[in-house]
């Protein structure tokens, strides 16, 4: 399988990725041969095999009960944030 | 082209059918988050109640809540759905800074509750059974301010991993009053279920609607406009009223509807589109990795099933054959639990008389719900209680006072929570029912006006009420109505 050099810029969106022009075509091309190596696996049968959520298999999701177990800790946590004001974390403006 | 101006109706849309679904969010009434064991509660100050897990720190380990996962299955079985009995959770992946994880958890493929369906009732009088194609269960992002902030916004991840429950409808409905009218059974269900608190205000109980329209008789769908987060029952009609014109008028000029998602602004009462997420529609879901699938065993989903209350339809079912109410009062009344038990505590103390659960019915749905809508109180808030009214209508079963007279009454109670029986001796409100007393105040009336006796007397029928009136300001309101017409009328024919 190819990927177009759109397919990449796409997927660099995405990720939030800013990849410059000289490096684009390295990874069209890089990112098409670790398709092409994982799409050997279309050659395995798999009519009729349940698709795993999870390779634990047979194992089941472990509930908690309700209880309030957190106490605040913001400022710690702000502590590393990049700017902080009233309590909020401050980012570049996003409108809507 | 379609006059936007113009009130919708079946023939607004003309030609046009319009196909809608909802899909709503009810942020489940748990006491700490869907993975974590941060508080939920509403308001608290920014971040107080967001930890590690939700900040989406490197290492942690979402466990799922157990209360969640009931109360998905109890809305499940009240709706007719099927449980599954393995769910999985997957991820999400978009970018927003109040989603601290890049990911939102949410359920892709094995969702928790498929294939349920809820009964509305329409304005006809008839009943439409809306299909329900899945709900889900998913953590809420943050929330984003923007005032006092010049050129950045302020990030409050309190409400990020709230657990929701997304609730989607097929597109079964199709006006804008069908689709408020889904909206408003369901937000009365979740409330009697108490799986959550439906306030739409602090954003509890939220909804997106999917609207489209196609020529009538076509079998395809048209494309679809998805309308974000209105959040009231008026807006919801308003908004979807606008998109319907919208699209219309686009069709008949000739051109295409985009799919994308649009904001209603309520203040210009129009949709536009937003800004963003347009190109994220690709949310590359996948298995989340970190939360194993969620196996609900036969046994528990019967514990739940134990704990249904009665639900909408069967309380207004109930009360229509119990109380000889009209369907339609029946569904008013148990429109909430609060309100249906209010109701019939109001009734019990009026056990024994044939027509307490009719009046009780009246001045339920009537001043006391105007009354709560009046002064935006909650039921609890009321002054008068279920007793206290119940007091009130006693005295005009047994025509202490008159049902007019009662309504002053009530007022009164309504303002300082007193008893009707304190209200009716202190303000001398007691029915005059003397029959001397009455025919002295006929005899004086008729003296005073014997023009008006002369013109009925000689055929003038309409006076009747004239001297009723008249009667009935020479006594403060107080004569009983019934023997007033009786005595009025031997009186004025002598």
């Amino acid at each position: 399988m190819s990927l177009t050099r759109k397919d990449v810029e796409g997927i660099a969106h995405l990720a939030r990725l800013e990849i410059s022009e000289a490096q684009l075509p390295v990874y069209v091309e890089s990112l098409s041969k670790i398709l092409s190596f994982v799409e050997q696996l279309n050659a395995a049968q798999t009519t009729g095999v349940e698709p795993m959520a999870h390779p634990l298999a047979g194992e089941a999701q472990r509930l908690r009960p309700d209880e309030v177990t957190e106490q605040d800790q913001h400022v710690k946590y702000q502590a590393n944030a990049v700017s902080v004001a009233a309590g909020l974390y401050v980012v570049p403006k996003v409108i809507e | 082209m379609t006059d936007t101006a113009t009130p919708m109706n079946a023939a607004a849309t003309g030609d046009w059918e319009v196909v809608i679904g909802l899909e709503i969010h009810a942020q489940l009434a748990t006491r700490s988050k869907i993975f974590s064991g941060s508080a939920t509660e509403y308001g608290a100050s920014p971040n107080s109640q967001a930890n590690l897990v939700d900040l989406g720190y490197p290492g942690v380990l979402p466990v799922l809540n157990a209360e969640a996962v009931r109360m998905a299955v109890k809305f499940g079985l009240a709706t007719g759905a099927t449980i599954a009995s393995t769910s999985v959770f997957a991820r999400k992946n978009y970018f927003y800074p109040d989603l601290p994880k890049g990911y939102q958890i949410s359920q892709y493929e094995r969702p928790i509750v498929e294939r349920g369906s809820l009964e509305i009732l329409l304005e006809d009088g008839t009943h439409k059974v809306v299909g329900i194609t899945r709900a889900h269960l998913e953590e809420d992002a943050g929330k984003s301010m923007h005032e006092g902030l010049l050129n950045s916004s302020g990030i409050d991840l309190n409400r990020a991993g709230t657990p929701l429950l997304e609730i989607v409808s097929e597109p079964d409905m199709r006006s804008a009053k069908e689709a408020v009218s889904y909206l408003k059974k369901m937000h009365t269900l979740v409330r009697y279920l108490e799986i959550c608190d439906g306030n739409m205000q602090e954003g509890s109980f939220r909804c997106d609607a999917n609207v489209s329209v196609r020529r009538r008789g076509a079998e395809k769908f048209g494309t679809r406009c998805e309308i974000k987060n209105v959040n009231s029952f008026r807006y919801v009609e308003k908004a979807i009223n606008y998109e319907v014109l919208r699209q219309i008028d686009v069709l008949e000029g000739g051109g295409t509807i985009r799919q994308e998602t649009r904001l209603y602004d309520s203040a210009k009462d129009e949709t536009r589109p937003m800004r963003s997420k347009e190109e994220a529609n690709d949310y590359r879901y996948f298995p989340d990795p970190d939360l194993l699938p969620v196996v609900i065993a036969a046994d528990f989903i019967d514990s739940v099933r134990a704990t249904l209350p009665e639900l909408p339809d069967q309380k207004a079912a109930r009360f229509a054959a119990q109380y000889g109410l009209q369907i339609y009062d029946a569904g008013v009344l148990t429109a909430s639990r609060e309100l249906a038990n209010y109701y019939e505590a109001v009734v019990q103390k009026l056990a024994g008389d044939a027509l307490g659960a009719k009046l009780a019915a009246n001045w339920v749905m009537g001043d006391f719900s105007g009354f709560l809508n009046r002064d935006g109180l909650e039921l609890a808030a009321a002054k008068v209680s279920a007793e206290s009214l119940a007091g009130l209508l006693i005295r005009i079963i047994d025509q202490t006072i008159s049902g007019k007279i009662a309504k002053d009454v009530f007022e009164q109670m309504w303002a300082d929570g007193s008893d009707a029986d304190v209200v009716i001796e202190a303000k001398g409100l007691r029915q005059i029912t003397d029959t001397t007393e009455i025919e002295q105040a006929i005899d004086n009336v008729m003296a005073a006006n014997s023009n008006q006796l002369n013109d009925y007397r000689s055929g003038k029928d309409k006076l009747f009420g004239f001297f009723v009136g008249q009667v009935m300001k020479a006594t403060g309101g107080k004569a009983n109505p019934a023997q007033l017409n009786e005595l009025l009328k031997k009186k004025l024919s002598a």
